[in-house]
């Protein structure tokens, strides 16, 4: 019995120290200047961005944190001996793991903002604590319209809502896939809920039928005799990827010939090599702006990541750099940071960047794309 | 409630419930005749399902198959990826036997630990297919693998080498060639094992040791080997549920397995748990009522249903349908 007592010992020993070193660590990197602007950049400050990068989501989060990391890249460049540390967090864009993902980031005094977080659902777990907190947040992609509204002063976001964008996939039935009879399926996420019920609600006597699936489902065919059984010529799904993907197999295999609408959550690369041939002709709706469109962004995103901006690239590249412009101008503080954030005012590569008194986007453009040989082409703008 | 709808696409609803309920009639086999050997719950066979559906979708990138295969091209592709996933699968349960189950059974540790051991394997099994991109960098193979390993915890499609061909009409439902492949290899699949079971030498192994695994052993029934055998004929099925789950659904993930597997679990405790042929009634009703679920209260319903359903029968007849031991069942 002495023999594992010893090993217990030592490795109690062990990580004992293992705590004071990492303890000593993190006072010996804390910045030693305080209080607010004294002219130069603020140094040793991070910047944090919180979304999936690991999970079934993580193509949108990867597509996101690569534009915020270019931005970071770019500043450090110009700012080598007062670089900026970015810090990707992941959190599955999972609402049970995001409160845990935020209270970390809030506990490093050194973050002075974060990017993110990425999705509505993990948003509406984790903004309250960072409203607490008085983390400034800058997201790239969460889009339910309600965010905007619980007095969050943190909160900011930098594309369109789903109530603006609801009324244009409605537009996109109608207009583009010239649908008469639109049926629309939602999955049981905060964003694919509001969003479809906006499109329902824009559609009004159009809609021929509803149907609800659940996150994690793999067999649709219930819904697949739903459509058929209602007709239905246009089929718009409000949720993301993962689901749409195998959805719009299955609603091919079953022998429906409709178009098949989407909003942004599931326009990612996924879609199309999961989905392949029966991806084809799918008509996306995005308040994203086509990022390899422009040039200078895409240019420098291909050098780097040798692949094109995917989705939100431009939107999270033009947040983390309204944080940078606030780190240049000498801001080491949150509070600080927060109204920074708030009065900006500047030309971004996706918009126009400015936030009215909720948060929201002062300019709002949203697009449409539709898969052409297994790519997103920009259709037009439609608002 | 939309009665009429359901009644309107009958044929239709029934006949892809059935599929998806053969599916869960082999994945559920699994689960049943462990418990009638070993009266444990095997919660790692979701995982060795899961192995199945990625072994056939790997064959078939392996072998190239892309929409443009020719149908002769694609049957051959379908057989290896069938026989793949059967063997990977069989495999798969074959080490969870040998690592999770028999250290504790050698030790006569309890059987709740065996119990929690086969969870961790479930657990691990499931991660390690997760995280194949960053175990095969380990050893410097994953730019030789991306195909394979590349996006691991995303989904992995099935390359489309068969376009479902309508081949006869029911009820106003075109049944297609897919509909029939599942249903019948699920069909053959379960009659073989039952008839195995019942008929052959090792299948009475099988029947002797779930009914008394000492007198068994005095009889000279070597408990070891009937375990093994066990584990890998439930292996094996759960292989070929797998192939005609990827054939139907088209793709696959490293999480896969958890819902399915308490759906098949489900089917084994509805049909009775230890009951062959109650695992295979089980899934059946299973997948059916699912499907009559969703379309009378919505497709989000799908899981209350079967699991209210669940309550339901254990309420009145608590042993399952037809809830008879796999031991007691009439040779």
């Amino acid at each position: 019995m002495s023999r594992p007592n010893t090993f217990a010992r030592l490795g109690a020993v062990a990580a004992v120290a293992a705590l004071v070193l990492s303890a000593c660590g993190t006072t010996e990197d804390k910045t030693p200047s305080a209080g607010t602007s004294n002219g130069g950049p603020a140094c040793g400050e991070k910047l944090a961005f919180m979304g999936a990068l690991t999970g079934p989501a993580a193509g949108l989060g990867i597509a996101a944190v690569n534009g915020a990391e270019l931005a970071v890249d770019q500043y450090n460049e110009k700012h080598a001996d007062c670089k900026v540390e970015f810090v990707k967090s992941d959190s599955q864009s999972d609402p049970k793991q995001a409160p845990g993902v935020a209270k970390s980031l809030i506990d490093d005094d050194a973050v002075i903002g974060v990017v993110g977080p990425l999705f509505s659902g993990e948003s509406e777990a984790a903004d309250p604590l960072f409203n607490e907190a008085g983390m400034p947040l800058i997201t790239a992609s969460a889009t339910k319209p309600t965010l905007s509204e619980q007095g969050w002063t943190v909160f900011h976001r930098i594309l369109g809502n789903d109530e603006t964008q609801g009324p244009q996939v409605a537009k996109v039935l109608t207009d583009i896939a010239k649908a008469t009879k639109p049926y629309t399926i939602s999955d049981d996420s905060a964003y694919g809920q509001f969003l479809t019920g906006a499109t329902d609600s824009a559609l009004g006597d159009a809609l021929v039928g509803h149907d609800k699936i659940a996150t994690g489902q793999t067999d649709f065919q219930a819904t697949v005799t739903k459509v058929l059984d209602a007709d239905a010529d246009a089929v718009f799904f409000g949720g993301y990827y993962p689901e749409g993907e195998l959805l719009i197999k299955q609603l091919r295999a079953g022998g429906w010939k409709g178009t098949f609408v989407v909003p942004d959550g599931v326009k990612d690369n996924e879609y199309i090599k999961v989905a392949g041939a029966a991806a084809e002709g799918t008509l996306v709706t995005c308040p994203c702006v086509p990022g390899d469109t422009i040039a200078a962004f895409a240019d420098a995103y291909r050098a780097k990541f040798n692949e094109d901006p995917g989705t939100y690239g431009p939107e999270a590249y033009d947040a983390a750099n309204v944080f940078l412009a606030g780190i240049e101008s000498g801001i080491n503080e949150r509070s600080a940071m927060n109204d920074f954030v708030t009065n900006y005012d500047g030309e971004g590569v996706s918009k126009h960047v400015a936030f009215d008194e909720h948060g929201e986007s002062a300019e709002i453009p949203i697009w449409a794309y539709k898969v052409e040989d297994g790519k997103y082409v920009a259709l037009k703008q439609l608002a | 409630m939309d009665f009429d709808f359901l009644f309107r696409n009958f044929a239709d609803l029934t006949i892809t419930g059935l599929a998806l309920g053969s599916v869960y009639a082999l994945v559920a086999l699994g689960y049943t005749m462990v418990y009638g050997v070993l009266q444990l719950i095997n919660f790692a066979h979701s995982e060795v399902f899961m192995y199945g559906t990625m072994a056939a979708a790997f064959a078939v990138i392996a072998l190239g198959g892309a929409a443009t295969t020719s149908t002769g091209a694609a049957i051959g592709m379908l057989l290896v990826a069938l026989v793949a996933a059967m063997l990977v699968s069989g495999g798969v349960a074959l080490l969870v036997e040998r690592f999770a189950y028999r250290p504790l059974l050698n030790r006569n540790a309890p059987k709740l630990v065996a119990l929690i051991s086969a969870i961790g394997m479930s657990f691990f099994l499931a991660e390690a297919m997760g995280l194949r991109d960053k175990i095969t960098a380990w050893f410097g193979l994953d730019d030789n693998l991306e195909p394979y390993v590349g996006r691991a915890r995303n989904v992995v499609p099935l390359p489309d080498v068969v376009d479902p061909v309508g081949v006869f009409d029911i009820g106003g439902y075109t049944v297609t060639s897919i509909d029939l492949l599942v249903i019948g290899g699920a069909l053959v699949m379960m009659v073989g094992v039952d008839q195995f079971i019942r008929r052959s030498r090792l299948g009475r192994g099988i029947r002797s040791v779930a009914q008394d695994p000492e007198s068994a052993a005095l009889m000279g029934v070597n408990s070891t080997r009937v375990v093994q055998l066990t584990f890998l004929i439930g292996g094996l099925m759960a292989g070929a549920a797998a192939f005609l789950y990827i054939l139907r659904i088209g793709a696959t993930r490293y999480d896969v397995g958890f819902i399915l597997g308490v759906k098949a679990f489900t089917a084994a405790v509805l049909g009775g748990i230890g009951n062959l042929r109650g695992a295979l009634a089980g899934g059946l009703i299973l997948g059916v009522a699912e499907n009559w679920g969703s379309a009378v209260f919505g497709t989000q319903w799908k899981d209350v249903v079967a699991f209210v359903l669940l309550v339901l029968i254990l309420m009145f007849r608590p042993t399952g349908l037809l809830g008879e031991a796999l031991g007691k069942a009439r040779a």
